[in-house]
């Protein structure tokens, strides 16, 4: 698929913008500041309804703007569709897919794919857990759609039961009678947890079973001979999931004791209800969930040392691209490719890098490339370009 | 911001669910060109509303009694209880007309993050209407999102020593959403669609 017009109203630096694409490469270069990462940021808004860069919405909309306005125009297998964003801070975004109004924003989710690179992703490996397991549950959304939900789900149930469990702390002087009382909703809650969380869990597992060898792959790729790589997702509780371990021989047992995905929700299920169980005693005097996907971890290793603490500055990075990539390649298989965007990528990388890595998504279908200096580009990556300076944005060729 | 009592007006309006302050002044600006007549109508439904209509004792329909219309109704089935959140879907499941049992209206759900436990619903009251044997089925139409389903849930386990049959309206309601909302063919799908709750 790919982009054939970019529209915005008031979006970050963007009074207005307006953009034709085309497949292939595009190139945006500019000094610093221009606004350049602001238009593949709203790129990566149309596909996946969040910014790379913002928890928030608020600061997506331009200085003394009440709202932003994001158009964009999608040529995929389908057809064409017309995506319409409208970002309202603190307020219900308003959606419409080909001028329909959606009744829920997150409809418009999978229209558009993306699979975006920046110099943030190197939080990806030296960041907190946090941050692996929103790669995970982001790429789980761009594969299937449904998980959006899966994902809402569960953290509005999170949500409840720690504002329980807090408010349960508080009144841990009562009663029997009302300790029981807020037993029995808690169970209530726990069922719910383990269910909404099973699915999230078994999602996240067959993800990184599906990820692990891509991203062995893209990183001995990206760095030639220093790997391997390895990816491992480790649950919050009880023994590990299935393949959740790096070791080889392990794993592909655990691999092929997987069983369908029905027999391993219902595992995780049971196994995340016992935990809950086991937990309670000390959930109630910290106030606080202590098991549950929100609590797991990816684990990252380079030549089987944890990626975070050991990898250098460079191996952090590459990695990060790998993990990129290999998402990359899983949205392409067997569908058409999702729009790549590399905002600023080519400057921290080394002359043999930059080129491998040119030469990996050389062939995508469409890339956007964001660079202050065209010279960091490698040549393989020739296509149209732009430039911006003071805000206004020219086709250079 | 507009003269004392205009402002007083908008203010009050404001504060109606679903009016913002847009919408506010639309409104005070439409009564205020509106015919006298039909203001004071407006007004004196307003203050019969407050005077005449309370909460049923019995099921927290609202009620110009001290029941409401559907508790004293002798045609109604006395054996069939339909649990649901708020009088908002008392009508909404009227309006199918399959429906011939009682209501129970808990006045909400179950949601911790607004302070809202089985203690602030009329949870206790429904207990005592179970009590005596009469009834032998209970539906729990509590919303379909999720503190429906957790209320739902924990109503189930409570009165699973009690030996009822426990129903919940089948699924095909659009999940995550609000009772009131679903469409008169869905709703009646679902009621009679309805599964036993396992708990
Ligand atoms: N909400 C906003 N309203 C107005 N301006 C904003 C807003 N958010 C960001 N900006 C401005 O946008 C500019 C940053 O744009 P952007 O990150 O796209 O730069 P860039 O061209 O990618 O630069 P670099 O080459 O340094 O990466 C900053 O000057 C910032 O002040
Ligand atoms: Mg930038
Ligand atoms: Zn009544």
């Amino acid at each position: 698929m790919y982009l054939t017009r970019l529209a915005l109203t008031d979006f970050r630096s963007w009074a207005v913008a307006d953009v034709s694409l085309e497949p292939g490469v595009t190139v945006f270069s500019g000094p610093n500041g221009e606004g350049k990462t602001n238009l593949v940021e709203a790129v990566g808004y149309v596909a996946t309804l969040g910014s790379h860069r913002a928890a928030q919405d608020a600061p997506l909309v331009r200085r003394g703007a009440e709202r932003a306005v994001l158009r964009a125009a999608v040529t995929s297998t389908d057809g064409s569709s017309i995506l319409e964003i409208e970002v309202n801070p603190g307020r219900a975004n308003r959606v419409r897919l080909n001028r329909a109004p959606l009744t829920r924003p997150r409809e418009i989710l999978g229209v558009l794919r993306t699979v975006l690179f920046a110099p943030e992703d190197l939080a990806l490996v030296k960041g907190d857990p946090g941050e692996r397991r929103r790669f995970l549950d982001d790429l789980l959304v761009a594969m299937a759609p449904r998980y959006a939900a899966v994902r809402g789900d569960y953290d509005r149930v999170l949500r409840q039961r720690s504002a329980l469990l807090k408010s349960a702390g508080l009144k841990s002087g009562r009663s029997a009678q009302a300790r029981d009382a807020i037993a029995a909703t808690l169970d209530v809650w726990d069922a719910h947890l383990a269910r909404t969380g099973a699915e999230l869990l078994v999602g996240r597992e067959r993800l990184v079973r599906a990820l692990r060898p891509l991203v062995e792959r893209s990183y001995t790729a990206v760095v030639g001979a220093q790997g391997p790589a390895a990816i491992a997702y480790r649950r919050s509780f009880g023994e590990a999931a299935p393949g959740g371990t790096g070791n080889t021989a392990e794993r592909q047992n655990a691999e092929k004791s997987a069983g369908t995905r029905g027999a391993e929700l219902g595992m995780a299920e049971a196994g995340l209800r016992d935990a809950l169980a086991d937990a309670r005693t000390s959930e109630l005097d910290r106030g606080v969930c202590l098991v549950g996907p929100h609590r797991d971890e990816l684990e990252l290793f380079i030549r089987e040392m944890p990626a975070r603490g050991y990898a250098s500055h460079g191996e952090s990075w590459s990695l990060a691209l790998a993990l990129r990539l290999a998402s990359f390649d899983l949205l392409r298989a067997g569908r058409e490719d999702p729009v790549l965007i590399l905002d600023d990528v080519f400057a921290e990388l080394d002359a043999g890098r930059r080129d491998r890595l040119a030469a990996l998504v050389a062939g995508a279908e469409q890339v956007l490339v964001t660079a202050a200096a065209p010279a960091d580009v490698p040549p393989v990556l020739a296509g149209a370009r732009f430039t911006i300076s003071g805000g206004v944005l020219t086709r250079a060729g | 911001m507009y003269e004392g009592v205009i402002q007083h007006l908008i203010d009050e309006l404001g504060r109606l669910p679903g009016v913002g302050p847009k919408g506010a002044q639309r409104i005070a600006f439409h009564l205020l060109a509106a015919d006298p007549e039909d203001v004071k109508r407006l007004a004196a439904a307003l203050v019969e509303v407050t005077e005449r209509v309370r909460f049923c004792r019995t099921c927290g329909n609202v009620a110009e009694a001290d029941e409401c219309r559907i508790c004293l109704d002798p045609r109604r089935d006395l054996s069939v209880i339909c649990v649901v959140e708020e009088p908002k879907d008392v009508a909404a499941i009227e309006k199918i007309r399959e429906f011939r049992g009682r209501y129970h209206v808990l006045g909400g759900a179950i949601s911790p993050i607004d302070g809202v436990g089985p203690d602030e619903l009329r949870i206790r009251e429904l207990m005592t209407r179970l009590s005596d044997g009469t009834v032998t089925e209970l539906i729990l139409a509590t919303d379909p999102n999720l503190e429906g389903e957790a209320t739902a849930t924990y109503l189930a386990r409570l009165v699973k020593p009690m030996g009822l049959r426990v129903t919940r309206p089948a699924s095909g309601l659009p999940v995550g959403g609000d009772l009131e909302y679903a469409d008169e063919v869905t709703l009646g799908r679902a009621f009679e669609g309805r599964r036993l709750l396992d708990v």
